[in-house]
């Protein structure tokens, strides 16, 4: 018996606000507009003072819309039927394809039992040099792209996205723009990977609060299937327009702001989505990759800080390609021991070199003498840039690492490389 | 009186936040249950306003409806303390994490509570009293084998005065229930005991005869910590740093190498997989002192950031009061807190949700002193039967931005002992572990002698300053006498402060090895050398700087040991002025 109600008392930013009884937390409701219906969900209850959050924006709600209680917590529908589809953040057809309303989940499931985790051992390759080689994706890890806004974090996302060996691909779109969207799309499309894909979209017309559920709706669906053992990855476009609908929200309903004005729960906001990558004792897997646009080039952001100390690691995009610097992979050290015997020893070796090639920069920027040495930095530095660094290369570890030889071998003597031994009479170019 | 059920119904859900109205009376920190369908949702009273009490919920509160019903327990929020707890996993309210996956798979659904301590497990009891002896609260009467340790059966910590043994069973084995001894107090009342406790866990445990002043080091194997920022047994300690600076690494050698008897780690509001791995990789370590796994010596609390906020705050607690029960079996324990941040933003959230008026940062105003009775809890003590016992408490922080200016590590800076600050710079080049020595500091004292180790800090200073100026002046600008400070000290920093953790050898060092290394590494520093070129100069410390290095990797006292330092030795007088 679903009850009904026509008498809002109060609207304020995206919430509303009715006088009912027997609501339970969380539960969704449906409010009669004039432009349709939209689904709303309760955030606060005050004695009969129901507060809720208007999915579709609270433009055009009349006091007295009609506000029917459905009784359970936002769902959604799981099934195979999900594969190749799209929809919006609360899980309606975005793709004329038919409403899936069979075997709901709720959205908002309990948090996995750590001794049922294991430590992850799998990598994930991705075709790209400064990640396969210098700080390994790893399956069941949660890690974000720090950004700033108009670096290519999108066809990055897309292309791991085709690369990965995953079972399926969810991707989760915040604030997306219009354009960006489409080009998920087709990117997919054009590879053959669509039919094992899954889009919860967002894009930056929809009302906001839509954006707070794309990320549950996507790990939702991805858990249910990782039970089935299958492995999955979700894409997470842009985290930081979530924080923001967080922000928005927090505001509306008055609460104290705490950085920025962000709410004081980010953090725990946060943990509760990144921590939803899992490597299951016996069954799938969820890896979370996530752009994060940091405003203003500023990692000290309450939203990039929050989540670096949340995930695993971050790649740091910068200027067109991932900085060996700001940029971190913590799981690495669980898979780059067994692929190949060079493989740390190359990783160590090159970042320390490209270390040293960017003091050289410095100096030379600072009207230094160059010495020789310095010459033999800048060459390498030059071409560590152009082969390994530039995102269009594209290249198995395998042959990365050959790569890396090559370059060491032509640049400079084994002794000045410092490798061990063993390493050098097996790989070293002779000339 | 516990016959009497007191309820009463919700009236408002926000967050983890539910409002009662009662109509008896409430106790301020009781534990309640908020009825949500068939779920009995545990909860903590944290204000009471008139007939209406607030409530923090250790758990989801989907689907809680006003009307719901909500029984109060008139309990404080308590932890279980018995033998059996060595070895195990807990959640924040002490639910026993590998038993409920066993139970109930693979989440942690809400409304699930299990015993701690498993009641029917039973132990060979060897009494340590007998009839008609004169006892008081924590003190031993008979002990039961717990793994490596003798786990003492002791008189409840809450007993007052001096009690007569009226009553005490013979040496048998008995599970955590059967009463194994009677006592009766001053005023006539007789009390049972058995082998497991219930003891609330916001109150610290005194069942000593006096608090010591902490002195004696605690060896922790890391260098930089015990040689120029020590720790003692007993003290406090805290480690700020940025994110991807190396705080849970850290952490997680000193839990490892750390010479106490027992290690309690709180896994509090951080990664899962940091647990697991602790997890997986404990019972596999063999604890060089006992020969047993290291998991043998260990419990871990955790309660990761994607669990409930409210256990959270409650999961610091029972870490501690868990370690006052051992601290009071005469062990020394160590404490590692990860994250203290992540618990004092639960007490923000939860502050927030009351509509407290914020303080800094919207932390609530009472931050500073939840902090630092938290820190108090440490300490070494003396018992009953003239042993001591200690807790050290090492928490780590995650200042929001990398930046110590901000109210969680100004208000632990102000209670601690000893002050190990990460940096950025250090991790990001890569130097384990990242603590910076010039930053830091310590109240305590070291094992290395005061004045050998102020020459150490002497030189890090002068190379610091004489680094900095050269950014300025360039190399060709500095004399050689800084040119030398600046590489004495790049030097020390690199084979003495940095560690590496990946190898067997270096990863630990003990006092013993510190002493004798630091002697060889004063020689180079107090000693003049002669350079014509700054060129020169830098390969040969390039030179024992690689000797030093490879020599830190030998195993101590070998004979290659020996022939590694004879040969650094010559080397270094080869070039004196």
């Amino acid at each position: 018996m679903h009850k009904t109600y026509n008498e809002i008392i109060q609207i304020a930013g995206d919430v509303i606000t009715v006088e009912a009884v027997d609501v339970g937390y969380g539960e969704l409701a449906e409010v009669q507009t004039r432009a349709g219906m939209s689904l709303a969900q309760v955030i606060r209850l005050d004695g009969a003072r129901v507060s809720l959050q208007v999915l579709e924006g609270s433009r055009g709600v009349s006091t007295n819309d009609k506000v029917r209680f459905l009784r359970h917590p936002m769902q959604v529908s799981f099934s195979e039927n999900l594969l190749g589809r799209i929809f919006t953040g609360s899980g309606k057809p975005r793709d004329h394809g038919p409403a899936l309303m069979d075997n709901l989940i709720s959205i908002s499931g309990p948090s996995v039992n750590p001794a049922k985790r294991i430590v992850p051992r799998n990598m994930i390759r991705t075709g790209v040099p400064m990640i396969d080689v210098f700080n390994s994706l790893v399956e069941s890890q949660k890690l974000p792209i720090f950004s700033v806004a108009g670096e290519p974090y999108n066809p990055l996302l897309a292309r791991i996205a085709m690369q990965a060996e995953v079972d399926l691909i969810i991707l989760g779109g915040m604030g997306l723009k219009y354009d960006d969207y489409l080009f998920f799309r087709d990117t997919l499309e054009q590879h053959g990977s669509l039919s094992k894909s899954i889009f919860f979209i967002h894009t930056a017309s929809d009302p906001t609060v839509e954006c707070l559920l794309v990320p549950d709706m996507c790990l939702a669906v991805a858990e249910q299937f990782a039970l089935q053992g299958k492995r999955v990855l979700v894409l997470l476009t842009d985290m930081t327009n979530f924080c923001d609908s967080l922000k928005e929200v927090a505001i509306t309903m008055e609460q104290i702001p705490s950085n920025r004005g962000y709410p004081g729960d980010l953090y725990s906001q946060l943990a509760k989505r990144y921590e939803k990558a899992v490597d299951f004792d016996s069954a799938g897997s969820i890896t979370v990759l996530a752009v994060t646009t940091m405003p203003g080039d500023d990692v000290t952001h309450p939203v990039p800080d929050n989540t670096g100390y949340i995930t695993e690691g971050q790649f740091y995009l910068k200027g067109g390609r991932i900085e060996p610097f700001g940029s971190l992979s913590r799981l690495k050290q669980q898979v780059n021991g067994k692929t190949r015997d060079d493989h740390r020893a190359i990783m160590d070796r090159m970042i320390q070199l490209y270390a040293q090639y960017r003091e050289t920069l410095e100096k030379r920027s600072m009207g230094f003498r160059m010495s020789a040495w310095d010459e033999k930095l800048l060459r390498y530095g030059q071409r560590f840039e152009k082969e390994m660094m530039d995102l269009s290369v594209n290249i198995p570890l395998e042959k990365a690492l050959d790569l890396g030889w090559d370059i060491l071998s032509e640049m400079f003597e084994p002794a000045e490389v410092g490798m061990k031994t063993v390493l050098v009479e097996k790989y070293w170019w002779k000339k | 009186m516990a016959a009497e059920q007191r309820t009463g119904r919700v009236i408002g859900v926000n967050g983890n936040m539910v409002s009662v109205e009662f109509s008896d009376r409430v106790i301020q920190n009781e534990v309640a249950y908020v009825h949500q369908g068939e779920h009995r949702l545990k909860s903590e009273v944290i204000r009471v306003r008139g007939k209406r009490a607030e409530l923090q919920v250790f758990e989801d509160t989907y689907e809680v409806k006003c009307g719901d019903r909500v029984d109060f327990s008139g309990e404080l929020l308590s932890v279980e303390l018995g033998p059996g707890l060595l070895g195990q996993v807990f959640d924040g309210l002490q639910n026993p994490l590998q038993r409920l996956a066993q139970e109930h798979g693979f989440f942690l659904e809400r409304g699930i509570y299990l015993n701690a301590l498993n009641e029917k497990e039973r132990w060979e009891f060897t009494p340590l009293v007998k009839k008609g002896d004169k006892v008081r609260s924590g003190v031993k009467i008979g002990f039961v084998p717990e793994k490596i340790f003798e786990h003492a059966i002791m008189v409840p910590f809450g007993l007052t005065g001096e009690l007569e043994v009226l009553e005490i069973v013979s040496q048998g084995t008995y599970d955590l229930l059967t009463p194994l001894a009677k006592v009766r107090d001053n005023q006539g009342h007789i009390h049972i005991v058995t082998m497991k406790m219930v003891w609330p866990v916001k109150i610290p445990v005194q069942a000593y005869v006096k608090k010591l002043k902490p002195q004696k080091p605690l060896v922790t194997k890391i260098r930089i910590i015990d040689t120029l920022v020590p720790v003692a047994v007993g003290g406090t300690f805290c480690t700020p740093g940025p994110f991807g600076a190396g705080k849970t690494v850290l952490q997680h050698l000193l839990s490892r190498h750390a010479e106490v008897d027992i290690v309690v780690v709180a896994a509090c509001g951080e990664r899962a997989g940091e647990v697991v791995e602790l997890l997986k990789t404990f019972p596999e370590l063999v604890d060089p002192r006992t020969g047993k796994t290291l998991m043998d010596r260990t419990i871990i609390i955790c309660n990761t950031s994607s669990m409930p906020v409210a256990a959270r705050e409650s999961s610091v607690y029972t870490a501690v009061t868990i370690a006052e029960y051992y601290r009071q079996m005469g062990l020394n324990i160590l404490l590692l807190a990860d994250s203290t941040s992540r618990w004092a933003q639960a007490m923000r959230e939860m502050s927030g949700r009351l509509e407290e008026i914020p303080g800094d940062e919207a932390f609530p105003a009472y931050l500073e002193t939840r902090i630092a009775s938290f820190y108090e809890r440490a300490g070494v003590v003396q018992l009953r039967d003239g042993t001591t016992g200690s807790i050290t408490i090492g928490g780590t922080v995650s200042p929001a931005g990398g930046n110590f200016e901000e109210p969680v590590t100004q208000s632990t800076l102000k209670v601690v002992g000893a002050f190990h600050g990460l940096s950025r710079d250090r991790a990001n080049a890569r130097k384990y572990p990242a603590i910076d020595p010039l930053q830091s500091w310590s109240k305590y004292d070291s094992f290395i002698d005061k004045d050998k180790v102020r020459q150490g800090i002497m030189i890090l200073k002068r190379g610091e300053e004489v680094s900095q100026m050269m950014k300025v002046v360039g190399e060709e600008g500095t004399s050689m006498e800084d040119f030398m400070d600046y590489l004495k000290g790049d030097f020390f920093d690199a084979v003495y402060l940095q560690q590496n953790a990946f190898d067997e050898v270096d990863e630990a060092t003990m006092a013993k090895r510190q002493e004798s290394v630091f002697d060889v590494l004063l020689k180079v520093i107090n000693k003049e050398f002669s350079f014509s070129e700054k060129d020169e100069a830098r390969k040969f410390f390039l030179n024992i700087r690689q000797k030093f290095i490879n020599w830190n990797t030998l195993a101590f006292d070998s004979p290659p040991f020996q022939q590694a330092r004879q040969d650094l030795e010559a080397y270094i007088n080869s070039k004196q002025r």
